[in-house]
């Protein structure tokens, strides 16, 4: 067994080896600029990037001309709200967001209310879901822009992203979803759901990272200000000379995901229910997230009485994350968790699985006895544990905080 | 977190960890921080006859840092009279440990548990009728 294992897929996913095999020749042999209309160089590179752009578009069921390339879903998500807030400005600047989105949806938001813009962050229900009653009320004649993430990065849960749309769409507001954990992970039908903008990654996907896609609807038109400018590429929206061999890994992995994602889904389902199982079996242990509307390859679960650190430390031997990616550097606890309401400790002491396409039964087994034993060994050390038991109710302690 | 070697060792090998029975006579029991701030340390010492510290257990909610410091503070303390447990300086601790920067806070708290352990035993052995007199010296 390769140590640590990784069940860290959220994070990102190793490339394919068959998305590997296939960019190769685009760095050394096949190196042409896409944009080279004169020569074959040129020609043949941009043959391959629209091949890889029907491949993006078959995954959710769009025109390939609805497909821009981007940097990443970080890109995407920027390009979508920025350009959409500030192409729509006239008809509106109130913008509404859920508080467990991604980093990029809300530092996003939170810069342009320094350009005046105001954005209201609503509260997700305590199983991680939009409140559709909660986000109706929250609309307003000058509300230009909802954005609202497919399927969420910590939690896994998947929001009703139709019913979300049909509302916006009465309402004439412009729709985002941030969609970079749920390609290949649920099916995403863009002719049927009503949203004008998605933004999705390559690297969640096994695809190679600093690639990504903004779908931008066509019928009806959405329009956007661009940000990256010089040269007019992707019809304007996003300069810049196009990453082949990037593209072509992208457009390879969608192909798979659409091709496999069926079968993956259920085989990868049987093990995190099997996960679930080893873990319910834990005294005090808490599922962060709605365990229905939720993606098979998600587990976030908090275990009371152990402090989070420690606990990841005693679990070396695993790569996963508490919290998110981009939050586990930092000592604070999980917005997403705190934003379910979770308490501090709770929110501190969770873990995210999340599994993919390599993870086998070994692993699992692997992880819950792991996990089994790690817990053990610090609640026999921790003294919250021993008053726990000793039926002493910890919130009504007078604790005695050091003066730091 | 790339954890020193020393941390890693008292987090894999903690000594002392238990609880004696706080209502014992001797025994001085110390619980400082709070779970809201990530770190609970209970630091326990029983005082013999003649003033020393015979025996310290700990139990500590908290990060491999605090876990190590208040494991290192049961080493330290045991065979040391009260005062000079009341000397022990959390710079001390840190030093020993290599802690960074972001975790003396965990050496503080331990700092904090010893003299939180001695004051809860001289309340009490101020407060026993027969007392013999432990408390020769206010710290």
């Amino acid at each position: 067994m390769k140590l640590p294992v990784y069940l860290d897929y959220s994070a990102t996913t190793p490339v394919d080896s068959r998305v590997a095999e296939k960019m190769i020749p685009f760095l050394t042999e096949n190196f042409g600029n896409p944009a080279s209309r004169s020569h074959s160089f040129g020609w043949v590179a941009e043959k391959a990037v629209e091949q890889a752009r029907e491949e993006v578009a078959k995954l959710v069921n769009a025109d390939p001309k609805e497909i821009v390339w981007t940097s990443g879903a970080t890109e995407s998500d920027n390009l979508a709200i920025k350009g959409a807030a500030h192409f729509y400005e006239t008809k509106g600047r109130h913008l509404i967001t859920l508080k467990t989105e991604h980093k990029a949806v809300l530092d996003t938001m939170r810069e342009l209310e320094s350009q005046g813009f105001e954005v209201t962050y609503l509260d997700p229900k305590p199983n991680g879901l939009l409140d559709l009653e909660a986000f109706k009320a929250a609309l307003r004649p000058d509300t230009s822009l909802v954005s609202i993430m497919h399927v969420n990065n910590e939690i896994g849960v998947v929001q009703d992203i139709a019913a979300i749309g049909h509302i916006c769409r009465e309402k004439g507001v412009i729709f985002h979803v941030d969609a970079a954990q749920s390609t290949g992970k649920v099916e995403i039908d863009l002719e049927k759901m009503p949203v004008d903008l998605m933004s999705f990654s390559a690297h969640k996907t096994y695809g190679p990272k600093g690639i990504g896609a903004l779908y931008v609807r066509r019928k009806p038109r959405i329009r956007l200000k661009a940000m990256m400018h010089g040269g007019g590429h992707e019809r304007g929206l996003r300069s810049g000379t196009l990453a082949t061999h990037q593209i072509v890994g992208m457009g390879e992995a969608f192909r798979i995901a659409r091709e496999e994602m069926a079968e993956e889904s259920k085989r990868i389902r049987v093990l995190r229910d099997k996960l679930l199982a080893g873990i319910e079996n834990i005294e005090e242990v808490f599922v962060n997230g709605d365990l229905e509307q939720r993606v098979p390859h998600n587990l976030n679960a908090s275990f009371n009485y152990v402090e989070g650190e420690s606990l990841m430390m005693a679990i070396k031997d695993l790569a996963v994350s508490s919290g998110s990616a981009c939050t586990s550097s930092s000592l604070e606890p999980s917005y997403v968790l705190r934003a379910l309401g979770r308490s501090d400790e709770l929110a501190h002491s969770s873990i995210r699985f999340s599994i993919g396409r390599y993870t086998t039964e070994a692993d699992i087994d692997f992880a819950i006895s792991l996990l089994k034993n790690a817990v053990q060994r610090l609640r026999d050390i921790s003294p919250l544990w021993e008053m726990y038991k000793d039926g002493i109710d910890l919130d009504t302690v007078q604790w005695a905080a050091a003066a730091h | 977190m790339a954890y020193n070697d020393k941390v890693i060792d008292h987090y894999e090998n903690p000594r002392n960890v238990g609880s004696f029975d706080k209502e014992e006579d001797g025994v001085g029991t110390g619980i400082v921080g709070a779970p809201a701030c990530g770190d609970v340390m209970k630091l326990q010492i029983k005082i013999n006859d003649e003033g020393i510290i015979e025996d310290a257990k700990f139990k500590t909610y908290g990060c491999g840092s605090a876990i190590a410091s208040s494991s290192l503070v049961t080493e330290w303390v045991k065979g040391k009279t009260v005062e000079q447990a009341l000397a022990i300086k959390n710079a001390e601790i840190a030093e020993a440990l290599a802690l960074p920067p972001v975790k003396i806070h965990c050496s503080v708290l331990a700092e904090d548990a010893i003299k939180a352990a001695v004051s809860d035993y001289q309340a009490k052995a101020g407060v026993t009728a027969e007392g013999y007199e432990v408390c020769k010296s206010a710290a």
